[in-house]
């Protein structure tokens, strides 16, 4: 029976670009508000600001990665949706597609989180 | 044998097997009934309670509009006006947004996934009667003038003050816990029937589009829910023992409590706006008379807001004076989160552009509402933006947008599903004239009472006042409020007039009056069973697409059409493919459900006055009922490994470990819990950023008890892995020995971890550092203490002979706790005891 962990597997695949997601705004936000409340000696904003600038940019490479897997796994888009035979191999279509729109959106919701970083110099207060 | 023999015995067949299963689901006669556990009932039953409720909570509002009507008004006394209001939003979300969705969900999802029951029909009775009695001990207490009045969020300092919150603020805290607790099971009942108990061949690309929903609203709630009982635990703390979590004078903080009560509260408000969307996605199609339009986007929409929706808390901590830095990376994901909601409403405009609009009662409730939505989302996306929210904050603006937001984006989708789904309670339908005038009386109504409101926040009438001044721009705002309150007011008492009439003279009319094509159509409102047949679905409209369908179901033509041993059985599939793997037993008919919730609900009602000794005999009466339940209920051992299902098909009877759904109810429980435990850890954190010693020159508790608490708790997870191991090679003598280590093991490490705070006299009255150490040490112990529990029901499942290498499902159960108290001990042992070295 080793079909469980083959699934389990393929349906965590679905959430890998809002999980990056969730782990660029947690470390945006926990990094800022560390820095804010006790503002460490040799630290200064814009070095932090440079940090999350690098994380940034690998959160985005990140989502690029899953992107393209689930394009894969969407077969590059030769079928279109609705994917709603029932198939095995429309289902792993499905799966693709909506990866692939969830990694559209957390790419644009990862820009989004990083844009404070561009315009805010400090902390204020 | 002629044909027609062979006919008249297949119907004689027929006959008995629905004699068998009408026996095997029917619901015990008399007072009896209220021990059912079937969905259908405890579905109505859940509904009904949050329907009367959501009555009881518009009812307080009433009065709050009568009170506001004119200004320097003495209708009710500020005080009584204050408990109004709290209990009105307590309510309107504790007792009737989030619970009825649950009542729904129970209702739907078996036969809309083609299953008989949702896998824990007992949780799901547990959770109800939990609801009920956390409920009526909340809404009573304003009849003795002790509700809670310190607002629906109950921020400290006020609500920790004795002297400006009396007992109300405990009755919220720990009847609130108790409703959470509800929830909590409901969501690991949702997500495992979601996943586990669909018809075979319904993959998840044919996933209705409802089950997608909700299986991303009952993981919310694991990850949402835990956050605010962690808050309780300390707020009730502070109320019950002055452990200063929340006092600045002691090193606390109150914005400790905002955090985490708007962790939870803002993925609250995509707990009940999502159902109500799912309703949407059912009705629409129908409606439009087509499949929905982007299917895919929808659960790119559902999934989305659910990560996203974590991603806002602090919007509504923006005047806190936290830095302006962090207040924009909550503003910017406040935007981002327009995206998936936008994209719903337009797949349903898209849905509607694409079919031909049957413009009925149902139709007009669900797009009214969105027009009303779409309203507080665009005022939403105002208040997100920092500088306007300081302007609007906690004036009418803020209460005009949540209302836009949460009767356009339930409330309406709601009552539109109860028009809806109506047919399926009693074969008939409800009024369209009714319903007419009902959607037209609340719509006008509500634009009415709260579109004014807007304006009076702009004007700067704060929020929660109790009266007003007159001539400074409020007066005739307020009383448009209140006159247009009562015109909704008045549509929903038509709502209610229409579902609570005498129908019997009405014809019982067909089985699926909008002519929809989703599976949950084919339930059968005269019988207890849930489904005739289980079928195999290859559509996601197996109504319109499957020819045949109903009939086929309904003579029993598929998988499980009788109940041959007596026993209520489901069958669970794959997660992705819907392939069947087993056939289930669930649990039938039981007190048991309803004793152990009421006695928990006992427990937190003498907390609530103190009377410890009380306490602790519901205490062990819960105890004993929930052991009970598992040792009755759960873990069955089948007279014969496998079963003829039909159609060929053979299935085990008992599986145990990944594949069964009882792990899964284990491992989603214990992310709740691990939520909660994190949300702790979080505090722990929190008091260090904000204090330059966060320690306050407070000895900590050492080193050396500490690790030896770890390696106890280490040593004692690596005995529960052997013993698993041993258990499988079938050495009883050896996993009974394994398991009496592992308990002295995990007793030690229980009793080490107390010691450290204790040898060093951590006075948690006297600093929030020892306070918050001792909580963590504490929410260590009982896990330990459950654990033990735990072992000890191992030990003696092992010696009635019902462990075994084949039957080991409560061990392997166990051993997965133990990975989660494993992880529980580590992370709390190394931060209380390492991390004052670190710092």
């Amino acid at each position: 029976m080793s079909i469980f962990p083959r699934e389990i597997e393929s349906l965590w695949t679905l959430f890998t670009a809002p999980v990056v997601w969730a782990f660029h705004f947690l470390a945006c936000y926990v990094g800022m508000a560390l820095y804010c409340a006790r503002r460490p000696a040799g630290l200064d904003h814009d070095m932090l600001r440079l940090g999350l600038g690098a994380v940034t940019a690998i959160a985005l490479a990140a989502i690029v990665v899953s992107a393209w897997l689930a394009w894969r796994q969407w077969g590059f888009g030769t079928d279109d949706p609705p994917h709603d035979d029932a198939t095995r191999k429309d289902r792993r279509l499905f799966q693709g597609f909506a990866t692939l729109l969830l990694s559209g959106l957390s790419f644009i919701a990862v820009i989004f989180t990083a844009l404070p970083l561009l315009f805010i110099e400090g902390c204020f207060p | 044998m002629t044909d027609r023999d062979r006919h008249d015995r297949t119907d004689e067949n027929r006959r008995e097997e629905e004699a068998q299963l009408r026996r095997v689901w029917s619901n015990p006669p008399g007072l009896g009934y209220w021990t059912s556990v079937n969905n259908t009932q405890i579905g109505l039953w859940y509904g009904s309670a949050a329907f009367a409720f959501m009555l009881f909570a518009g009812v307080l509002a009433l009065l709050v509009r009568v009170q506001l009507a004119v200004p320097d008004n003495d209708f009710l006394s500020a005080d009584l006006f204050n408990q109004a209001f709290t209990l009105h939003g307590t309510v309107m979300m504790f007792l009737f947004a989030v619970p009825i969705f649950e009542a729904v969900a129970v209702f739907l999802l078996p036969p809309m996934l083609g299953a008989r029951e949702l896998p824990f029909p007992r949780l799901s009775a547990f959770g109800f009667w939990s609801f009920l009695l956390g409920g009526i001990f909340v809404c009573g207490s304003i009849f003795f003038n002790a509700a809670p009045n310190g607002g629906w969020f109950m921020y400290p300092p006020l609500s920790t003050d004795p002297d400006y919150s009396g007992i109300g603020a405990d009755i919220w805290l720990l009847g609130l816990s108790f409703i959470e607790v509800a929830s909590i099971a409901a969501a690991v009942e949702l997500i495992v029937g979601i996943m586990k108990c669909r018809a075979p061949g319904m993959r998840i690309n044919m996933m209705p589009l409802f089950a997608w929903y909700l299986l991303i609203v009952a993981g919310m709630i694991l990850f949402a829910f835990p956050p605010l009982i962690a808050g309780d635990i300390l707020f009730e703390m502070q109320r019950m023992f002055d452990w200063p979590f929340f006092d600045v004078t002691r090193g606390g903080d109150p914005l400790l409590w905002q955090h985490l009560f708007w962790i939870f509260g803002h993925p609250e408000v995509y707990i009940i706006f999502l159902p109500a969307i799912a309703l949407m996605a059912m009705i629409v199609p129908t409606f439009a008379q087509r499949p929905i339009v982007g299917y895919s986007w929808i659960v790119l929409a559902a999934v989305g807001t659910g990560f996203l929706s974590f991603g806002l808390w602090v919007h509504h901590m923006f005047t806190t004076g936290l830095p302006q830095i962090s207040l924009a990376f909550f503003s910017a994901a406040s935007e981002a989160v327009a995206i998936p909601t936008g994209v719903q409403i337009f797949v349903f405009i898209a849905t509607m552009l694409a079919g031909r609009v049957i413009f009925s009662v149902p139709m007009l409730f669900g797009t009214g509402g969105l027009a009303i939505f779409i309203i507080g989302g665009l005022t939403g996306v105002m208040v997100a933006l920092v500088p306007i929210d300081w302007q609007a904050h906690d004036t009418y603006f803020i209460v005009a947008h949540l209302h836009y937001v949460l009767i356009g984006g339930m409330l309406f989708p709601i009552i539109a599903g109860v028009y809806y789904y109506y047919p399926l309670i009693g074969s008939r339908k409800l009024s369209d004239r009714f319903g007419k005038i009902a959607f037209w009386l609340m719509f006008a109504g509500f634009n009415l009472a709260f579109f004014p409101m807007h304006i009076t926040g702009l004007r700067g009438m704060p929020r929660r006042v109790f009266t007003y001044p007159e001539g400074i721009g409020w007066d005739w705002l307020n009383l448009l409020s209140t006159v247009g309150a009562f015109v909704f007011a008045a549509g929903v008492a038509v709502v209610v007039i229409d579902v609570v009439r005498p129908k019997h003279r009405q014809s019982k009319g067909e089985q699926n009056p909008w002519r929809a094509g989703t599976l949950e159509w084919i339930s059968e409102p005269e019988e207890n069973w849930g489904v005739r047949s289980i079928p195999i679905i290859d559509s996601r409209y197996p109504l319109w697409d499957q020819p045949g369908l109903v009939d086929d179901i309904r003579s029993g033509r598929f998988y499980l059409p009788h109940a041959r041993e007596g026993r209520r059985e489901t069958l669970v599939t794959s997660v992705l493919d819907a392939k069947p793997i087993q056939c289930l037993r669930v649990g039938g008919t039981s007190r048991l459900t309803i004793v152990s919730a009421l006695s928990l609900g006992g427990v937190f009602v003498a907390l609530t006055f103190h009377w410890w000794i009380t306490g602790v005999l519901f205490g062990a009466v819960t105890l004993a009922a929930i052991l009970a339940w598992l040792w009755t209920g759960t873990n069955d051992i089948p007279e014969k490994p496998e079963k003829d299902v039909g159609l060929g098909l053979t299935l085990p009877l008992y599986i145990s470990g990944p594949q069964s759904v009882g792990w899964w109810g284990m491992f989603i429980t214990m992310v709740g819990d691990g939520t909660a435990f994190g949300s702790l850890v979080f505090g722990y954190f929190f008091y260090w950023t904000i204090h330059e010693d966060f320690t306050a020159g407070i000895s900590g508790p050492g080193v050396a008890w500490p690790m030896a608490s770890l390696a106890m708790f280490v040593a004692g997870w690596l005995t529960m892995l052997l013993a698993r191991w041993v258990n499988e090679k079938d050495w009883t003598v050896g996993t009974r020995a394994l398991l009496i280590a592992a308990s002295v093991l995990t007793a030690g490490g229980g009793i080490a971890a107390f010691a450290g705070p204790w040898s060093f006299a951590m006075d948690p009255q006297a600093h929030v550092y020892p306070a918050i150490v001792w909580v963590l040490v504490l929410w260590l112990m009982a896990h330990a203490a459950v654990g033990l529990i735990m072992l000890f029901y191992c030990l003696a499942r092992s010696l009635a002979g019902r462990l075994s290498a084949a039957y080991d499902m409560d061990l392997r159960n166990v051993v997965l706790y133990w990975h989660f108290l494993t992880v529980t001990a580590v992370t709390t042992l190394c931060v209380i005891g390492l991390f004052p070295l670190a710092r």
